[in-house]
């Protein structure tokens, strides 16, 4: 219990930055940048491509995941996870591919401009562009919770349903959908957060939301309580949804069922091939394309003869200080998890939800929020190797709580309620039987953290030990300075590394759990 | 439920002993060392007779790294470089106050180092060392100096518009003959830098109907300054605002490119001069040893050659076919003041329409 609420209030020192730094302005400062029209329209940007992206993502996440559990798609079991792969991509690779594909000067028109083909695609750009790159190249996070969802329902209901005559529609939107409600509040929270700290893609696509917005007054440098007033909102948004999420999920009946046999599968029939078509151009767009891009920039440096840097070392540091996130978010949500999962009571769900502030923030103010705090409590850590790996654990602690917190909702407690009526201590049960049951939950978080501590940017740039180059921070040197060339092999070698634990840890329980 | 807490914190404690106290991983053992190095370098305690500063620097590896590199050599001094981008290292100093790690800090603008200057966090440079450089490339409280200038100028194709044909000032771009036949490249940063230093000399309405008349006047929009000269070679413009060097490495990689450079002659803050510099935040001599050799021709020499820049001290000759820098108009302005209304000029340009 002092562990979980000890982890809460450490990965909410941002928060407590924040606050230092807008009540520095005082309050007539603060009510004239927050209750202001800009702040207004911010809000309404922010919110709308918040929902629009939900809005793409989650029924583009149900449809692939029922077609590749439910259906008798051709090459399902590879569609399942080629699905899952576009999370390897950093937001700013992938919109920077997007950009150069689709943008005004893009591939594709310059393409089709011989044909006299003029495309004009400004929709590459704005909020176009942020909703489909976002939604595009975030939804498997929604995707993967359905999928293991669909995997865990018992088919019987379904089957039930369509006994009795229904539509496939129908049994689909009565039988199957409610009983997704579930992941889809999860994914769908952790999506919108996501959305909500994103720099990499708005920042490209020129797109402004909050955090955009506080990156630039930070770049105007003149007033940092600008940039932390606007924060608050973000802090506010943030409470709101986590609120929202856990008032919805408590609502609904614990899901305890497991599956007695495996789903019947429906055949498609005439939508069979154009099913698979639209699987394709989905992989085509968000996975074929910006990888592409990627080797292309590799071809062009090498026929320029301009050495492709190696990317050894900062490989080596990436999985590193990957690993060492990954283990500490994982070992610090299961105080946290226990707690609320076993014991209960508002102070526990209190803790849950504060071990979320992390996640809704803009990298840079946790970065820079950890800077004000080390150079004054601990200066010895600053700059260092452990500092960094902090702001990890604060950035991307929720991606591990809710891995842990779902996998011991899973696990009804009579397993472990009975080892200790058997006598056993509650160590012991934790060790013997908690641990090894929930470990794919575990390994699960562990993989998210990773991934995204591999992707992550702007934390690592400013708190990496000076000299210390990560595979991003390479790729950040190479195209900041416009040689694309040198970007390639450390793009390459970051989706490639990232992609091996993600499929091992993540999309692989998920698809061979309770499969034939 | 008392005792069930208890054995959960032994349960974290023993899965932080398994994940991180025995047998580290390689990688693991590799990242401590590497932590436990990164700390040794900060302790005030060095070897003696070993003389090492620590440098922020705002300018990329590429362009400075090998100066630096010399600078080691020549001076003695071990230099610990951060590399960073310029805004984010600046407002990382402001954050460690007084705790700041670095002893000089390259700035790829003179915002930047305006912003530190603003909130005192530099040290004020003997006269000396400032007076290398004109007085408009240094800070009014002397407390940074400039390094290497980067004009802005308009980069046409002779064969599509002549050198008399092209607009006198910023505010000319907006006639009608103009219409479609230029670009611009909204979001990059000396672009914006540019349009603030517009700002603080001719006020907001004015940068307001600037950028206007550019948006009305459908310009091609570029993603950087690179692609505008690039799209002036192509002729899918026939000229463009730009840094002057852009077209010198553009000619360092085909030499038959026969886009040449246009200095805006006339208009307040139609032409512009942005600096990059250095500022001093420690006490220790050696800072001041490193900003001596930075001003020095070797130094100076570096960036006309390797870059294509300006050098500002006035005895070093730029490499390249170029205007004298005394020639070349920028206005005397307070970089305090142009970082202080940074952000409005973005709320400017977003609201013009340009970007999109």
């Amino acid at each position: 219990m002092l562990g979980a609420i000890a982890t809460a209030l450490a990965v909410n020192v941002p928060l407590a930055y924040i606050f230092v730094r807008a009540a520095g302005a005082g309050w007539p400062r603060y009510a004239e940048v927050v209750f202001s029209q800009q702040t207004l329209a911010l809000l309404a940007r922010t919110l709308l491509l918040v929902g629009g992206v939900l809005c793409l993502a989650v029924p583009l996440s149900v449809t692939l995941a029922w077609l590749v559990t439910r259906t008798d798609l051709p090459g399902r079991r590879v569609w399942a996870v080629v699905a899952s792969l576009p999370l390897v991509f950093p937001s700013y690779v992938a919109a920077f591919a997007w950009v150069s594909i689709w943008g005004p000067k893009g591939f594709v028109q310059k393409a089709l401009a011989p044909l006299g083909i003029e495309i004009l695609p400004s929709w590459a750009y704005g909020y176009s562009g942020a909703w489909l790159v976002l939604a595009l190249f975030t939804y498997p996070y929604v995707y993967l919770l359905v999928v293991a969802g669909l995997r865990k329902m018992d088919p019987s209901t379904e089957e039930a349903a369509r006994s009795l005559g229904r539509s496939p529609w129908a049994v689909f939107f009565s039988a199957v959908l409610p009983q997704l409600k579930r992941p889809l509040y999860a994914g769908s929270l952790l999506m919108a957060l996501y959305t909500l700290s994103d720099f990499g893609a708005v920042s490209i696509v020129r797109y402004k939301t909050f955090t955009l917005s506080i990156y630039n007054a930070y770049r105007g440098l003149f007033d940092r309580s600008v940039a932390a007033s606007l924060a608050t909102v973000l802090v506010v948004i943030t409470v709101a949804l986590i609120v929202l999420e856990s008032w919805l999920s408590s609502r609904l009946p614990p899901s305890q069922v497991r599956p007695s046999r495996p789903p019947e599968r429906l055949a498609l029939g005439r939508w069979r091939w154009p099913a698979t078509l639209a699987v394709v151009l989905l992989a085509m767009v968000n996975l074929m394309a910006p990888l592409a891009v990627v080797v292309h920039w590799a071809v062009k440096a090498w026929r320029l003869g301009n050495p492709i840097g190696v990317a050894g070392e900062a490989a080596l540091h990436s999985l590193g200080v990957a690993v060492l996130a990954a283990v500490a978010a994982v070992a610090l949500s299961l105080p946290v998890s226990i707690w609320a999962m076993r014991h209960g009571g508002w102070l526990a769900r209190l803790t849950l939800g504060m071990t979320y502030s992390g996640y809704a923030l803009p990298g840079l103010v946790i970065a820079l929020s950890l800077v004000f705090f080390a150079t004054r409590l601990v200066p010895p850590l600053y700059q260092t190797v452990l500092l960094l790996v902090v702001a990890y654990v604060v950035r991307f602690l929720p991606e591990a709580v809710s891995a842990t917190r779902a996998s011991l909702g899973a696990l009804a407690p009579i397993f472990e309620e009975a080892a200790k009526s058997l006598g056993r201590g509650s160590w012991s049960v934790l060790r013997t039987i908690t641990l090894p049951l929930i470990r794919p939950g575990l390994l699960a978080g562990a993989g998210l953290v990773f991934l995204t501590t591999m992707k992550e940017l702007p934390a690592t740039l400013i708190l990496r030990p000076t000299g210390f180059e990560t595979l991003a921070t390479r790729v950040w040197t190479a195209t900041s300075e416009g040689v694309y060339s040198q970007a390639a092999l450390p793009a390459l070698a970051l989706v490639g590394t990232s992609a091996i634990p993600v499929y091992f840890l993540i999309v692989r329980p998920v698809l061979s759990e309770h499969s034939r | 439920m008392l005792r069930g807490s208890r054995s959960l914190m032994v349960g974290v404690g023993y899965l932080f002993v398994t994940s991180f106290g025995c047998a580290p991983a390689p990688d693991e053992a590799r990242e401590a060392r590497e932590a436990h190095e990164a700390n040794n370098a900060k302790t005030p305690i060095r070897a003696v007779g070993e003389r090492s500063l620590v440098v922020y620097s705002g300018r990329s590896e590429s362009l400075v790294g090998p100066m630096l590199e010399t600078l080691e050599r020549e001076t003695g001094i071990r230099i610990e470089v951060r590399y960073g981008g310029t805004s984010e290292l600046a407002a990382t100093i402001l954050e460690e106050g007084e705790n700041s790690p670095a002893d000089l800090f390259l700035s790829q603008d003179a915002a930047a180092l305006g912003a530190l200057s603003g909130e005192g966090r530099l040290r004020v440079l003997p006269q000396e060392l400032l007076e290398a450089v004109p007085s408009r490339f240094r800070s009014n409280r002397g407390d940074w100096v400039g390094l290497s200038g980067r004009a802005r100028t308009l980069v046409y194709e002779p064969s599509r518009i002549s050198a008399g044909d092209l607009p006198r000032s910023l505010e000319a771009i907006g006639s009608d003959k103009y219409r479609g036949r230029f670009g611009v490249a909204p979001t990059n940063g000396s672009f914006q830098a540019h349009m603030a230093v517009y700002r603080a000399v001719n006020g907001a309405e004015a940068l307001e109907t600037l950028l206007e008349s550019f948006s009305m006047n459908n310009p091609q929009a570029f993603p950087k300054n690179s692609a505008i000269v690039e799209g002036v070679i192509a002729g899918e413009i026939d000229f463009g605002l730009v840094n002057h060097y852009y077209l010198w490495r553009a000619l360092q990689e085909d030499p038959s490119v026969t886009a040449l450079n246009y200095f805006i002659p006339e208009g307040e803050a139609s032409g512009f001069v942005n600096v990059a510099g250095v500022g001093v935040l420690s006490e220790t001599p050696e800072a001041l040893e490193v900003v001596a050799y930075l001003l020095s021709k070797a130094a100076q020499g570096y960036f006309a050659h390797e870059t294509y820049e300006y050098p500002l001290v006035e005895s070093v000759a730029p490499s390249v076919d170029l205007p004298p820098l005394s020639e070349i108009r920028s206005p005397d302005v307070d970089f305090a003041q142009v970082s202080a209304v940074f952000e409005e000029t973005l709320e400017a340009i977003d609201r013009s329409g340009l970007i999109r």
